[in-house]
């Protein structure tokens, strides 16, 4: 199962035709598809991602979530190539005990993402091939959420898209939550309610639309109370 | 060295993997970051440079790029102003980038290029400036902070950092600007515009700069056009002007306007 040169850019298959002999480099990345979406509201954050472990043509797992729960207040979804996102989750779940121990409290949500910067630049050179969003709530308690780029470059936002949808996805949030580019609208603030029916919605168009993105969709919803999971089904094909 | 000082103290050592399976081509920067090639295995997870062919892994992986930031002395200080663009590729990762970096309440650093790279190195030289306040009692001058990260970012020279930025303050000898970047550039200047849009700021600062004695505000209505024609015309720049102007009290940040709401804004002033 080596990723050879058969994948293009982003692992997406080249087309197939017979060029001769070539010789294939070994790549240790590959890309395992998924897509993951945070979004903040005023008490509440919630990260959803997709299922579906995916490797060029073939599907490895229908049930693979990419949200990974750090502490009672915030939650990673990691998708991209799917090796690194393990190890990558758990070295912050050492991280995070470390932190624990020596300073006798949990990371805040804004602390693990600044130290998720400086871990993944240390891999400047061979980074870590995963798109990382934080979700979670701040220290005072309002949502936050937290995109990252492969080697580390961060910053806070209210809602990102991140993974093989992230184009389809990102417009429709930008509209909706953000209303961008909307003359004369009244910026209502986002209910919890309302904030995972869009999730579902737009996950349901993305699983329309991309290859790699489907079978379940899991949904954490992040508030004071503790962490509440939903799944709901998404198209198989 | 700066980067494997700073992370080795706080992280799992889980880089020794990675350290022994890099096999870079140049021995130059082998034995200095003490590397070992891989022997005898023929296979090399060498990592290619950016400026190398497109097939390795690092040009799969997009790391976010941009922008157009532009700074100038003028006689009240240092106008800085920035536009909030991040591209991965051909897609927009962000317009609400903040490529301004406060390094401390006198000093600006500004964001071009990898967005990862500038923000590391100029929270690493936020620490070393604060590293000599304890030490020297004093402030630390824009030259010696400029050199100081042209001097961390040279070790890594050729090795694919991308960081062009400009190091702006104020310091006792007055308004300091310096450009730095991760080629090994350290330049002072009265102007510098860096980024994919930097030719088209420089047109308006330069046909603007011409009348002396400019005031703080039409220092700030300068930089902020010339970021917002910039924006007008290279795809790679957008989103919002930051505006920050630096004086001997420190800085303050002046503006952040929406590039579409300058746009009817200027639109509105050639109309009437």
């Amino acid at each position: 199962m080596f990723a050879t040169q058969v994948y293009g850019d982003n692992g997406k298959m080249k087309e197939y035709h017979y060029t001769g002999p070539v010789e294939h480099r070994f790549s240790p990345y590959s890309f395992n598809g998924g897509t993951v979406l945070a979004v903040a509201g005023e008490d509440f954050a919630i990260v959803a991602s997709d299922t579906r472990l995916s490797e060029g043509y073939s599907i490895h797992s229908r049930d693979s979530p990419k949200c990974y729960k750090l502490t009672d207040t915030t939650v990673i979804g990691c998708s991209g190539f799917h090796g690194d996102c393990l190890t990558l989750t758990k070295i912050i779940d050492a991280r995070l005990k470390m932190y624990k121990h020596s300073n006798n409290k949990c990371m805040t949500s804004g602390a693990i993402a600044a130290m998720l910067s400086t871990i993944l630049y240390g891999r400047r050179f061979f980074p870590y091939y995963v798109y990382n969003i934080i979700g979670g709530l701040d220290e005072e308690g309002k949502g936050a959420v937290y995109s990252f780029d492969p080697v580390g470059s961060y910053q806070r936002d209210t809602y990102k898209a991140g993974g093989s949808a992230s184009a389809m996805l990102q417009p429709l949030l930008d509209n909706q939550i953000g209303f961008k580019n909307m003359e004369g609208v009244q910026h209502l603030p986002l209910s919890q309610e309302k904030a995972v029916q869009l999730v579902k919605d737009v996950f349901i168009s993305a699983a329309e639309r991309d290859v790699y993105t489907g079978d379940a969709l899991r949904i954490c919803i992040v508030t004071k109370d503790g962490i509440k999971e939903e799944t709901v089904p998404l198209r198989k094909d | 060295m700066a980067l494997a000082n700073v992370l080795q103290s706080e992280s799992v050592d889980f880089s020794n993997y990675g350290r022994k399976c890099r096999g870079f081509s140049s021995s130059l920067y082998e034995t200095e970051l003490g590397l070992e090639s891989v022997g005898g295995d023929n296979l090399s997870f060498a990592v290619r440079t950016a400026c190398s062919d497109g097939d390795g892994p690092e040009r799969k992986i997009q790391f976010l790029h941009g922008t157009t930031t532009l700074a100038f002395k003028f006689q009240h200080g240092v106008i800085v102003a920035v536009d909030s663009r991040a591209t991965a590729g051909a897609y927009i990762a962000s317009q609400t980038v903040k490529k301004v970096i406060e390094i401390n309440p006198y000093l600006l650093g500004t964001m071009a290029g990898g967005a990862a790279d500038c923000s590391f190195w100029e929270r690493l030289l936020a620490r070393q400036c604060r590293v000599y306040e304890l030490r020297n009692k004093e402030r630390i001058s824009v030259a010696a902070a400029s050199k100081l990260l042209a001097n961390m970012v040279y070790q890594y020279k050729g090795m694919g950092l991308s960081m062009g930025t400009m190091v702006c303050g104020w310091d006792k000898t007055g308004p300091g600007l310096y450009y730095v970047d991760s080629e090994g550039n350290r330049v002072c200047g009265d102007l510098f515009a860096v980024g994919s849009g930097s030719m088209y700021a420089y047109g308006i600062v330069d046909s603007g700069l011409k009348q002396k004695d400019l005031t703080v505000e039409e220092a700030c209505d300068l930089g902020c056009r010339a970021i917002y024609q910039a924006t007008y015309r290279d795809a790679y720049s957008g989103g919002q002007v930051n505006l920050y102007h630096v004086h001997s009290e420190g800085w303050n940040r002046v503006s952040q306007s929406d590039v579409l709401m300058l746009h009817q804004q200027y639109q509105n002033l050639t109309d009437q």
